[in-house]
């Protein structure tokens, strides 16, 4: 039982966090008279804090390197809104075209603040300070101080549409699709459960017991379905979920499973071990701030679409809310601990917080103290609970 | 009648799960060296935290009489303003601190909130002259050596009227000389009447300096002797901290010795940061096939910074010299190059700059192969476990499990894991830079019981050591190092301490 208490503890902190995450939703739940949950609130809140989950998940990379953060992240949302608004407005360039011009762009950016980041060794703090006032001077002076809009309809899409539904002829109230999505992703999940576990048997190692097995596997996929129950009963599968879910498995996976995403947590843990062990440190911390660049333009797409304009304001303290994300979620302030996932979860506390707040009336003076708060507790939680361990 | 300075009567301290202390008792005479031995996790550390009021009182049981009078402290200013100072392994210093200011830092010397800073200097100077630091006190702590800054923390109790100076580990950071220093100058305070308390690993010291010592095992005392009284030597010491007759500190082997497989021709390294000075000057050594070398040098003497440059250049610039493997020369500009050419290093920081120590252990042990257990970069996480339980019964590491956090381990684990990690990457020439430093005697045997293993499988083992005994004890053939060059070659016979130490001082004549 040992093994199965060591991963325990090394995962408490997220299995806390989540925990959090239900207790607050249950508890906004009440507070709204149940106007929380409503399936169209529930698709409401995705596409409000899609651009910080995007964002969240490259800065819990940056944050892993050893507590690097990257600020510029909201003026990169900005400039890459002013770039799509440029392009598509003005230049009356193909939507599609224009995307990929804009995740260019993005990379570039990630290249030119690496470059000092990672070689010259700049601290990431002062180069992307230095980028968030450049990217939003760069802003300004594209659109010219103005606001450029409307957008196409095809660029709207992204953050407005939904998957359309393949059964839509039957006259049923819910949207097939959703369903029949939710039943494949808990077959897969089922599936790699079972093979996870006989493979640990076949090397013989502790196993949870069978109840509990079955138990968690009917709780996830309990989750699953009744979150594509509540998406079914609205219009369906967002198009930006499918992108948000996409991000969030590979770079779980990225970093879980891979050995540059173990490079990533070594770096964090101990540069000095990584380079002994062989690890080309500055090549991983550079590949890092690329990542976060080209996922801030992803969120700059999102979010432009989503406000079907380009505002020279846009992405105003995005960079916080990510960062905040993260250590909600768990990540440690020195680097080498943290998870996707975790950062999610803070992600989407922070998310409920807002929404949750804004439908009962409280205004976004008293929002912002309570989100401040319930940082500083979430990471005192952290810092007072590893003391307690260590004593 | 003997007048104690200090009596710790049946103190106890328990942690969740762990009795750290069981009754023990200390009596310190006043105005003795006091030495306290015994392994790592014996309960020195924890026995001294209680007496300076780290732990404070009320969360052990027992009492303890300071000067006859029975102390309840709260907090180490209690302790200290009874007169009692502690020094600890990690020193308190503030390195952008000039020497006076951290002489008097908490203390000073000042007229309500304005620092008085002539009075400062001038007491420093005399502070620094009784512990004999020739520097000024202005200088900042950073710019001097360890050994200084060692005096520094010396000279910074004695500002605080101490009457009992504890000492943990002083000399684990120390060259020899400086090393010798400090003993000589606990002896100087001795003649002032200031007792000490003395912690370390380092028998030959208590021998030298000590009146009595207590050895702790397993939180418990074990016995106390009286230099003037019992039969005190080394072997009874170890006898008693490990709890059996350690008949051979360093285990048997019949070296089978076969062909030359690594050689270090003409290897030059320049200072990274100093323009135009060279750290390592022509430095040519060979290895064998299941041979042991040993590479002796002082701190200071390159010889870290000679296995650095070898390993991947991870040390130094402008390197020059060949590395030949297997009579083919090699060209290797990065570490990773260097392992994948079969070459692994251990350091000898392995908090610092070998462990990762927020990380469980296996991930610690696959780090520098991660190749070898993954496919298309996808790691195989059972496959992950299942090597690192091999090594955890192969090498005895103890844990709970693999997936403990290599930071809660012992020093004596620790450095197994890191062992584990450098032999899983398959090399055929392992340089181990002070395998055993900071780790007690029955870890130290085991670890040399792995080293001779690896000799006996057919690799060639590099042992970096400033522990004459261990090179005495371990390696077939000894390179001697001094000021970055090699100054002598002894083999297995003709090694001996006195051998080895006349190379270095002929060198330095030679020098001069």
């Amino acid at each position: 039982m040992q093994h199965v208490r060591d991963i325990f503890k090394n995962n408490i902190r997220q299995y806390a966090m989540f925990i959090a995450l239900i207790v607050i939703t249950i508890f906004f739940q009440v507070l709204t008279d149940g106007k929380l949950l409503l399936p169209m609130n529930v698709t409401n809140l995705v596409l409000q804090n899609s651009y910080v989950l995007i964002l969240a998940i490259g800065m819990t990379l940056c944050i892993l390197t050893g507590g690097n953060i990257d600020l510029s992240v909201g003026s990169v949302c900005a400039f890459i809104g002013a770039v799509a608004g440029t392009l598509i407005i003005n230049m009356k360039m193909d939507a599609g075209l224009a995307i990929v011009i804009c995740l260019l762009v993005g990379i570039a950016i990630g290249v030119w603040q690496g470059f000092w980041i990672a070689y010259l060794r700049i601290p990431a703090f002062i180069v992307t300070l230095a980028g968030m006032l450049m990217f939003r001077g760069l802003t300004i002076a594209m659109l010219k101080g103005l606001t450029l809009s409307p957008f196409p309809e095809k660029f709207q899409q992204i953050s407005a549409g939904f998957i359309p539904d393949a059964f839509k002829g039957l006259g049923i109230n819910l949207n097939i699709t959703a369903f029949i999505v939710g039943i494949i992703i808990s077959v897969i999940y089922v599936i790699f459960a079972i093979k996870k576990r006989a493979e640990e048997k076949r090397y013989g190692f502790e196993v949870i017991a069978m109840p509990l097995f079955i138990a968690k596997i009917i709780l996830v996929v309990a989750g699953i379905n009744l979150f594509a129950y509540w998406l079914a009963a609205y219009k369906g599968l967002p198009i930006i979920l499918v992108l948000i879910g996409i991000l969030v498995f590979v770079y779980s996976f990225f970093t879980t499973k891979t050995v540059p995403g173990r490079y990533i947590y070594a770096m964090g843990g101990n540069e000095k071990a990584a380079k002994l062990s062989g690890i080309n440190t500055n090549r991983v911390l550079f590949f890092t701030y690329v990542n976060m660049a080209f996922l801030a333009a992803v969120a700059g797409i999102v979010f432009t679409a989503r406000l079907n304009a380009a505002s020279p304001q846009a992405g105003m303290n995005f960079e916080l809310d990510a960062i905040a994300a993260c250590f909600i979620g768990g990540a440690s302030a020195y680097g080498g601990i943290g998870t996707v996932t975790g950062s999610i979860i803070g992600a989407l506390v922070m998310g409920v917080l807002n929404n949750g707040m804004s439908i009962m009336g409280v205004g976004s003076d008293m929002q912002m103290i309570i989100k401040g708060f319930v940082l500083l507790v979430a990471v005192a939680f952290d810092v007072l609970s590893k003391n307690r361990a260590r004593a | 009648m003997v007048e104690y300075i200090l009596e710790m009567r049946d103190i106890t301290k328990v942690f969740p799960g762990v009795k750290a202390l069981d009754k023990v008792n200390l009596k310190v005479r006043k105005g003795e060296i006091h030495a306290l031995v015994g392994e790592n996790g014996a309960g020195k550390s924890t026995l001294m935290n209680v007496l300076s009021g780290v732990y404070p009182y009320g969360t052990y049981s027992g009492s303890i009489f300071f000067e006859g009078k029975e102390c309840t402290f709260k907090g180490i200013k209690d302790s200290e303003k009874a007169g009692i100072a502690i020094i600890h392994q990690e020193l308190a210093l503030v390195p952008s601190l000039s020497i006076g200011e951290n002489i008097f830092l908490g203390n000073e010397r000042a007229k309500k909130w304005l620092i008085n800073w002539n009075q400062t200097n001038v007491q420093a100077v005399k502070l620094m002259k009784k512990v004999g630091l020739k520097e000024n006190p202005v200088t900042l702590v950073k710019d001097i050596g360890v050994g200084k800054q060692q005096l520094v923390e010396i000279a910074k109790a004695l500002a605080k009227n101490v009457k009992l100076l504890i000492l943990d580990e002083p000399t684990a950071a120390l060259n020899e000389e400086d090393s010798e220093n400090l003993l000589n100058l606990l002896l100087e305070l001795k003649k002032e009447g200031i007792t000490s308390i003395l912690i370390s690993h380092k028998l030959n010291e208590v021998l030298e300096v000590a009146d009595s010592i207590t050895i702790l095992r397993d939180g418990r005392v074990v016995e106390t002797l009286d230099k003037y009284k019992d039969d005190v030597s080394e072997d009874r010491i170890i006898k008693g901290m490990v709890g059996r007759e350690l008949t051979n500190r360093f285990p048997e082997r019949t070296p089978k010795i076969g062909e030359v497989i690594f050689e270090v021709k003409n290897w030059t390294v320049y200072h990274p940061l100093i323009e135009g000075r060279k750290v390592i000057k022509d430095v040519s050594i060979e290895v064998r096939r299941g041979e042991i070398v040993g590479i002796y040098g002082l701190m200071g003497s390159g010889r870290t910074e000679f296995a650095m440059s070898v390993f991947g250049k991870s040390y130094g610039k402008n390197i020059s010299g060949r590395i030949i493997k297997n009579g083919r020369e090699l060209i290797i500009n990065s570490v990773r190059q260097a392992i994948e050419n079969g070459l692994a290093y251990v350091t000898e920081d392995r908090k610092s700059a070998g462990l990762i120590l927020m990380d469980d252990i296996k991930r610690n042990i696959s780090l520098a192969s991660l190749g070898s257990i993954s496919k298309n970069m996808v790691v195989d996480e059972n496959r992950e476990i299942y090597v690192a339980e091999e090594y955890r019964k192969k090498l005895n590491i103890k844990c709970s499990s693999v997936l403990q956090r290599t930071g809660n381990l012992s020093g004596g684990n620790q450095q197994k894991v890191l062992l584990s990690k450098w032999i899983f990457s398959k090399p055929d020439i392992l340089i181990l830079d002070e395998p055993t430093r900071g780790i007690d005697v029955g870890a130290k045997y085991e670890i040399y019981k792995i080293i001779n293993s690896l000799a006996d499988e057919g690799k060639a083992v590099i042992l970096i050591s400033s522990e004459l005994p261990e090179i005495l004890g371990m390696c077939d053939r000894v390179y001697v190092m001094n000021e970055g060059r090699i100054v002598g070659e002894l083999g297995r016979e003709e090694a001996t301490q006195e051998s080895i130490m006349k190379c270095i001082m002929q060198s330095i004549k030679e020098v001069v």
